[in-house]
């Protein structure tokens, strides 16, 4: 789950970590309200959930209230990246010194929390990567003793010749490691921990991302959702415990199982077609799934054929069967519907789908194929 | 001959008496694993109903579960949050092969539970994936036993429907498997494709191998090293996620493009790049085995 700027400082915040003072608003009057109250020059920054906020026109400085207010206007509302914004965070305006980049990811390849930092801050940290590798550092924190004091400080001295700043630094890093930890997050980042000119250190940008698994278990960072920030079918469709994610095509696809799902998808390529989706309806058989899923692609204006793909293993087919019956009676489709069903209970699936005027295939390749050429005609 | 799993496999199962765990516990005693034990804290004395009159003894405890039964692997079905500390207490007890069926364990558990295993001497396959399945001998997981046949080939793969998928196409093909397995779809598991290619490449009766791999993380890459260097039966390739948009994840939790190396077409390149045929479509995998097969090898015959 991504947070918004404004949240990921608020969490930081409450760990102790220096974070530069910000107050978030939804019209410009309280933008301008904001910026009376900080005094001298702010920064205006839309909270959206994409990167190049910035190159997008989404964040700019002001140098007076009135201004505020005026560049707030323009940036509430902004679409960036084909999402809206609501919000702005409003911070006053920060003298740098230099800049650098602290952040933390869960690693696949090391089975760890990896400690990155670098004395390049404020730019991409992949664009660091790629382009002056020498001027990261890397740390992968065991965690069964967490960030140790000396690895802390280790990290410090690379970013900072100064002892006093890399004092403050390996606070901040072990603050950090505190906060990723306690919030369950998959990546925090201060991107860019900045050197003010009097040599003291504040996080003028931060990002969070928690790990969906750890919500159950913390309510009230399951709580920071903004539902506005997504995709309403994505929200729909999480709602309705399904995996939705929308895509440029035309083919709808409703499929058991992630792996399946997206072979389908690559099939649909194959054939020719672009698919509308990803959508994977999970392991249970629960025929209400099959009507959600129906409601959520059938929204999309763009789809002109829904193909299911369903092998039966703990799904039982002849449920999906149901459900799919259902979800027509109450809501007739306006395109065309190409079913492939195999496994569990098949027989059974195609007498309920026979039974309403509906008919089955049983291969995959024979299926993707049917519903790419209806997507073709449906469409000239 | 199989890998990890056979007619000696002694199962616990630990959320015996949940809604998934009853339910695949009695599947998997169906299909003939010796089902010898289950553990759900707070029910240890009570026996569990498998089905064909088998009465499974059931534990507070994994310590007093293999104390009593010997039990030599264990099947996780529990909750998420609990996942976790029943990996761990699974180890702990000494148990050398953990199946952890449970989708949703946060990653962060994942990074103290993998040295936990580790130290423990253990083999953790999972978490967030179907299980394995010896053909005619032992299934543990979720993996439907009727679409398997015995026969000479190895299958590894991330995922479960697709798995089912391109099993069921080579059973029907004539060509049985020695044991499939399922490693599953989460950032951080137990047991890789290489672990599998490993042992594959050391069983005498598997004579080919299929890895079923798919976007994010460079396991693929790794088991095509490997590949490359130290196996010498024929290897066949497939990766779902070629249409999959980057920075999004696709079901799975391990299934994200993000920085360098984990779109399909990295891992189908680095594949081919060790000699490994990859196919475009699940069918063609069929093929692909087909070709690569000396041509002496039995048809297979359902197991039931």
């Amino acid at each position: 789950m991504n947070i918004h700027e404004y949240q990921a400082k608020d969490l930081l915040r409450t760990f102790g970590l220096p974070v530069q003072p910000g107050e978030v608003a939804e019209t410009p009057e309280q933008v301008e309200a904001i910026a009376k109250g900080f005094g001298g020059p702010v920064v205006v920054k839309a909270q959206v959930h994409v990167g190049g906020r910035g190159k997008a026109g989404g964040v700019k400085l002001a140098k007076t209230p009135a201004d505020a207010r005026t560049i707030a206007a323009k940036i509430l509302g902004m679409d960036i990246k084909g999402l809206t914004v609501e919000k702005v965070l409003v911070a006053p305006a920060v003298d740098i010194a230099s800049e650098a980049y602290v952040g933390i990811i869960v690693d696949r390849a090391s089975k760890r929390a990896v400690f990155m930092v670098s004395p390049a801050g404020g730019i991409d940290i992949e664009q660091v990567a790629a382009e002056t590798p020498e001027r990261i550092c890397k740390l992968a924190v065991d965690p069964r003793y967490g960030l140790l004091p000396y690895e802390a400080s280790n990290l410090a001295f690379f970013l900072y010749q100064d002892g006093a700043r890399a004092r403050a630094a390996s606070q901040i890093l072990q603050k950090l490691y505190a906060a990723f930890i306690s919030c369950g997050a998959s990546l925090a980042e201060l991107n860019p921990l900045v050197t003010q000119p009097d040599g003291s250190l504040v996080a003028v940008d931060a990002k969070m991302v928690i790990d969906d698994n750890e919500l159950d278990r913390r309510p009230s960072i399951a709580a920071l959702r903004d539902e506005r920030s997504e995709d309403p079918s994505e929200s729909a469709a999480r709602a309705a415990g399904l995996t939705f994610i929308k895509l440029e095509g035309n083919v709808g696809c409703v499929v058991n199982g992630a792996g399946l799902a997206m072979a389908t998808m690559d099939l649909v390529k194959y054939y020719g077609g672009e698919p509308a989706n990803f959508l994977d309806i999970g392991g249970s058989s629960n025929p209400e799934k099959v009507v959600n899923a129906l409601k959520i692609i059938t929204a999309d204006p763009s789809v002109r054929v829904i193909l299911f793909n369903i092998f039966g293993g703990i799904t039982r087919t002849d449920d999906v069967a149901n459900g799919i019956v259902q979800a027509v009676t109450r809501h007739p489709l306006r395109v065309p519907l190409v079913i492939r069903l195999t496994g569990t209970n098949d027989e059974e699936a195609v007498k309920i789908l026979a039974s309403h005027g509906m008919s089955a295939m049983t291969d995959m390749d024979a299926a993707v194929q049917r519903a790419v050429e209806l997507s073709g005609r449906a469409a000239a | 001959m199989s890998i990890f799993i056979d007619n000696n496999t002694r199962l616990l199962v630990q959320g015996i008496t949940g809604r998934d765990g009853s339910f695949h516990a009695r599947q998997m005693a169906e299909y003939g694993t010796q089902v010898v034990a289950g553990v759900t804290p707070g029910k240890g004395g009570q026996k569990f109903d498998a089905g064909n009159g088998t009465m499974v003894p059931i534990f507070n405890t994994v310590e007093a579960a293999v104390a009593e039964t010997h039990a030599n692997a264990t099947v996780i079905y529990v909750p998420p949050m609990f996942a976790a500390d029943a990996m761990m207490e699974a180890a702990a007890a000494g148990i050398p092969l953990i199946v952890c069926i449970t989708e949703g364990v946060p990653v962060l558990d994942m990074t103290r539970v993998y040295p936990f295993i580790r130290e423990h001497g253990a083999r953790l396959i999972g978490p967030n994936c179907p299980g394995l399945i010896t053909p005619g001998q032992s299934k543990v997981g979720i993996i439907p036993g009727r679409i398997c046949a015995p026969g000479p080939i190895g299958l590894v793969s991330r995922s479960g429907t697709l798995t089912y998928e391109v099993v069921d196409q080579l059973t029907r093909a004539g060509l049985g498997q020695t044991t499939c397995v399922g490693i599953g779809g989460d950032p951080i598991h137990g047991t890789t494709f290489t672990d599998c290619l490993m042992a594959f490449q050391a069983d005498p009766a598997t004579q080919a191998i299929v890895m079923i791999g798919e976007i994010g993380g460079s396991d693929e890459q790794d088991a095509a090293m490997y590949v490359g260097r130290d196996v010498t039966k024929p290897v066949i390739g497939f990766i779902a996620g070629r249409t999959a948009p980057p920075g999004r994840r696709m079901g799975h939790a391990g299934a994200i493009i993000s920085g360098a190396g984990g779109s399909a077409a990295d891992k189908v390149a680095a594949l081919r790049d060790a000699g490994i045929p990859v196919a475009d479509r699940p069918v063609d995998v069929v093929d692909l085995v087909r070709s690569r097969m000396p041509s002496s090898v039995p048809k297979a015959v359902a197991w039931r």
